[in-house]
């Protein structure tokens, strides 16, 4: 450890900030994602139209058996064929950047959609009725009345995933990009210092979400405490 | 789709396509195990130490699972793989990168003993930290009482917990160390990055030599979830095998 250059990462430090941005970006767009079709995927699956809730409990639980990276090879492959498809346009070029966003959205969705359903189930059945009898339609006793609550219910194990999202951006490494820890492995390699910058990176990753976690235990209690 | 392919022989390895998925196959559950043994044990171990009135032990366990826990696992991969070398004395990191893999060779595998122990020490210390807390969780969810009546029947702590409060507490969280173990076996991909040929990786590369991306990844995503669901089904019956009549487990999945 006597040869541990800290001017490495300080050189490094506006391309190592670049690949960070790069990793923020793609969580929150996930996240956002991730929970938009996680909510629509938890109503299909509670849906009483079976094709509807069948569909969504094969797709849920076909990602979730599957490893994160294969998802993100899957959509690596698929998303240009796809968006070909679409546009008419053959071999219209999709960056890793764009695939990487599909597949950390359907993913995040099939993840977010079972802790949501949890949070639907634990609102009593005696709301979306009331909701029904006071002549609300569906949308409106989903929106008003069981969302907001089930919403509430689960915010801490929701922010326990995001979490756990925001440390596998991280895997978008296999497709080459340049995020945290893809910028600190390029910069490695220029500069011949990978134990530096891999060190600097573990750091940061464990600040970050320690403090995170921190917060969630926090709002936790908070939220127990309001409860009684 | 076309199938046949996966007869031809391969460019490597003497094996047909179909070859390489099987030596993925074997990877992944070699490395998924032997890190599952790993993970298991000092898991528990940690888990436990979380519940007693020991408090050093107790705050070192939380020290490691909070370490452990918040760096992604893919960090923590190249830390073993790349870093750790080098922080040790330079002739025990140089025995580690020259002597150490070639201890063994590996059965149909294009990567050294050294890739495949650096892989299952991070999966096994990774989700060990995640094992500990479905332990001590599964711990804490026991009425107090029962340690309680354990003291008072003249039992010792570690009595207690030998006789009373382990065998319940491993009953109630077999859901979540099926979860756990599925976690380890779907994470052993992120070996790959490291140069250990387990199934994605297999996947890849036949979608590399042959261009068949459909195909390739078909079968292994095929695979995964065939073995994901014997892994539930077995567990389901190991379940109801060592249930305690009266005591409902919480369930899962």
């Amino acid at each position: 450890m006597g040869d541990f250059d800290y001017k490495i990462i300080i050189n490094n430090l506006p391309f190592l900030w670049d690949g960070l941005l790069l990793s923020l970006k793609l969580f929150f767009i996930a996240l956002v994602g991730g929970i938009f079709f996680g909510t629509l995927l938890a109503l299909a699956r509670l849906s009483s139209w079976r094709i509807l809730s069948y569909t969504s409990a094969g797709f849920v639980n076909l990602i979730r058996s599957i490893p994160f990276i294969m998802a993100i090879f899957w959509f690596y492959f698929l998303t240009p064929m796809l968006v070909g498809k679409i546009t008419g346009q053959q071999g219209e070029a999709v960056g890793p950047f764009t695939s990487a966003i599909v597949a950390f959205i359907m993913v995040e969705s099939a993840y977010y959609s079972e802790i949501i359903r949890a949070g639907i189930q634990s609102v009593p059945r005696g709301q979306p009725w009331a909701a029904y009898a006071l002549g609300m339609n569906y949308w409106q006793a989903m929106g008003h009345i069981v969302l907001p609550q089930a919403f509430r219910n689960m915010l801490p194990i929701m922010l326990t995933q995001a979490i756990i999202l925001f440390q596998d951006t991280s895997l978008v490494y296999v497709v080459g990009l340049k995020d945290f820890l893809g910028a600190a492995s390029k910069a490695g390699q220029i500069s011949g210092r990978i134990v530096e910058l891999y060190i600097f990176v573990a750091i940061v990753f464990l600040i970050i979400c320690f403090g995170a976690s921190r917060l969630v235990k926090y709002l936790q209690a908070r939220m127990d405490a309001g409860r009684v | 789709m076309e199938w046949k392919f996966f007869l031809e022989q391969a460019p490597s390895g003497g094996m047909t396509y179909l070859g390489w998925l099987g030596s993925g196959v074997m990877w992944t559950l070699l490395v998924s195990i032997c890190a599952w043994v790993i993970a298991f044990s000092l898991g528990s171990v940690l888990g436990i130490l979380r519940t007693t009135p020991l408090k050093w032990l107790n705050r070192g366990a939380t020290i490691y699972v909070e370490i452990f826990r918040n760096i992604p696992l893919l960090v923590q991969m190249f830390l073993w793989y790349f870093v750790m070398p080098e922080l040790l004395p330079t002739s025990m990191g140089d025995w580690l990168k020259q002597t150490y893999p070639n201890l063994i060779t590996l059965p149909f595998a294009q990567f050294s003993l050294w890739e495949f122990t650096a892989a299952v020490m991070c999966l096994g210390l990774y989700t060990a930290s995640r094992v500990a807390e479905q332990v001590r969780s599964g711990i804490q969810s026991l009425p107090k009482g029962q340690t309680n009546a354990g003291l008072a029947m003249g039992f010792t702590l570690p009595q207690v917990y030998k006789f009373v409060i382990l065998p319940m507490a491993y009953r109630l969280i077999i859901p979540p160390m099926t979860s756990e173990f599925l976690t380890i076996f779907k994470n052993s991909s992120t070996a790959l990055t490291i140069g250990v040929l387990e199934l994605t990786a297999q996947a890849r590369q036949i979608n590399e030599y042959t261009f068949q991306t459909f195909p390739a990844f078909t079968a292994a995503t095929l695979i995964y979830v065939v073995i994901t669901l014997t892994v539930v089904f077995a567990m389901r019956l190991l379940e109801k095998k060592v249930a305690v009549p009266g005591f409902v487990s919480q369930g899962g999945h």
